[in-house]
């Protein structure tokens, strides 16, 4: 939708197409839609879209998909309120409201020559997703790859048929974690802390991406400081209220700064002083 | 020979990290090689503590048995892990089954002849205090994790 100087304005939604929906686990599904004015921009892995569920509301998704496909706008989208409800329900061939990408990414020009470190809490699997898509592309560019992924029980693994494929090769060391299994799983059972001492990094050249539950992230940025990762190495995706999505309503301000605009992904040092602060 | 081997391998132990040489000598005293078989028990719910296992390979299964849901994995241990903590604490009993999912080496220590060794000596005694209680502390902030359920929809 062009503004009056040919510019799109970000606050407007553009009509998409729901293409493909999948789900994904309990109340997860996977949205593929195509804008209708589909420019193939492409987008950041990290990044996120405002998805309106006409006549319900809008909420911020993040991409989950392969940014090497830029027309194919993945969302994975789990159905805790009612906008989220109501787009989950939304089958192939049904309209949203599609605004963005918006937000700052994850460092993928700064990964490049490191080791780097995933570590994925349940839904937190979807933004770090366009990641792995990127490392495994481009394989050469990076040192060690390794994904540390927890989740509430074997029936919810995200993503499981491909975990299962990236498993199969040899350029990455993928570890699993439920938090409760009956006998029948024989992955591992613990949090997904748990796995990081584990784990076979050398933390002078590592990078550590963190997504999750906030409670999550806290532990698991603990867990990796124990394990020698500086402040300057961890980074982590911040989910917030966004509203606008440009830095303007101020619903999303973690002290000093918007997650919307600033974020959602932040270097742990830009907000190690204020993540302890409960009024924030 | 064996003692001495018993003594290098318990010193390359996580749980057993910075232990000075003569405590490693009264603990190796007290150890020995185990091994089981993948679906084997270490040891069940409510049996006395008689023995703990360190893990140098393979993974254990720690679970609970709930009234017509079977057996519940409440924590799985690998390679530098240790199973069992209650055999320093009265009554000395186990509180879940450990089973091994897979083949598991690892060294058993005698829980009796060790605990006697620390009230010998009680500077060994603190040492093993410490270390079990780092590893009830771990266990703790991970049990509180997972009580919170932090991956539920309210997360």
């Amino acid at each position: 939708m062009a503004d009056t100087d040919g510019t799109t304005d970000p606050m407007v939604p553009r009509l998409a197409r729901i293409a493909r929906r999948r789900r994904d686990g309990p109340q997860v599904w996977t949205l593929e839609i195509e804008a209708e004015d589909s420019a193939g921009a492409g987008f950041a892995p990290g990044q996120f879209n405002m998805l309106t569920a006409f006549g319900v509301g809008e909420v911020p998704i993040s991409l989950s998909g392969d940014p090497a496909e830029p027309d194919r706008l993945v969302h994975t989208i789990r159905a805790v309120g009612p906008v989220s409800t109501a787009l989950t329900r939304l089958g192939p061939g049904e309209t949203v409201g599609l605004r963005g990408p918006f937000g700052v990414g994850w460092p993928m020009a700064e990964l490049a020559g490191h080791d780097v470190l995933i570590v994925a809490g349940g839904l937190g699997l979807a933004p770090l997703r366009p990641v792995l898509y990127r490392l495994l592309a481009e394989r050469a560019r990076y040192g060690k790859v390794v994904l540390l992924y927890g989740t509430r029980s074997p029936q919810e693994i995200l993503f499981r048929r491909q975990i299962e494929s990236w498993r199969r090769r040899l350029d990455i060391d993928i570890e699993v974690t439920v938090d409760h299994a009956l006998g029948d799983w024989h992955g591992h059972v613990g949090v997904v802390t748990t796995l990081i001492p584990r784990a076979s990094f050398d933390p002078a050249h590592t990078i550590a991406l963190v997504c999750g539950p906030e409670v999550m992230m806290r532990f698991a940025i603990a867990a990796l400081r124990d394990a020698g990762l500086p402040d300057t190495a961890l980074f982590l995706s911040m989910e917030r209220n966004m509203k606008c999505a440009v830095g303007l309503c101020g619903h999303c301000q973690i002290g000093p700064v918007f997650a919307c605009r600033d974020g959602p992904v932040f270097r742990f040092d830009r907000l190690r002083n204020v993540l302890a602060v409960k009024e924030i | 020979m064996e003692i001495e081997g018993l003594e290098r391998i318990l010193r390359e132990h996580s749980f057993f990290a910075g232990l000075g040489d003569a405590f490693l000598a009264l603990v190796s005293g007290c150890a020995r090689n185990v091994r089981f078989e993948a679906g084997h028990y270490l040891f069940h719910e409510g049996e006395p503590a008689n023995e703990f296992y360190l893990l140098r390979h393979g993974r254990v299964a720690l679970e609970l048995h709930a009234p017509g849901r079977g057996p519940i994995t409440f924590q799985t241990l690998g390679e530098g892990e240790i199973v069992g903590v209650s055999w320093l604490i009265p009554p000395y009993r186990w509180a879940y089954d450990a089973r091994a999912l897979t083949l598991v080496r690892a060294i058993g220590v005698d829980a009796a002849c060790l605990r006697q060794k620390c009230e010998a000596d009680h500077d060994l005694g603190y040492e093993m205090m410490k270390r079990v209680t780092s590893v009830l502390i771990q266990r703790l902030q991970t049990t509180r994790l997972q009580i919170l359920d932090v991956y539920g929809t309210h997360g």
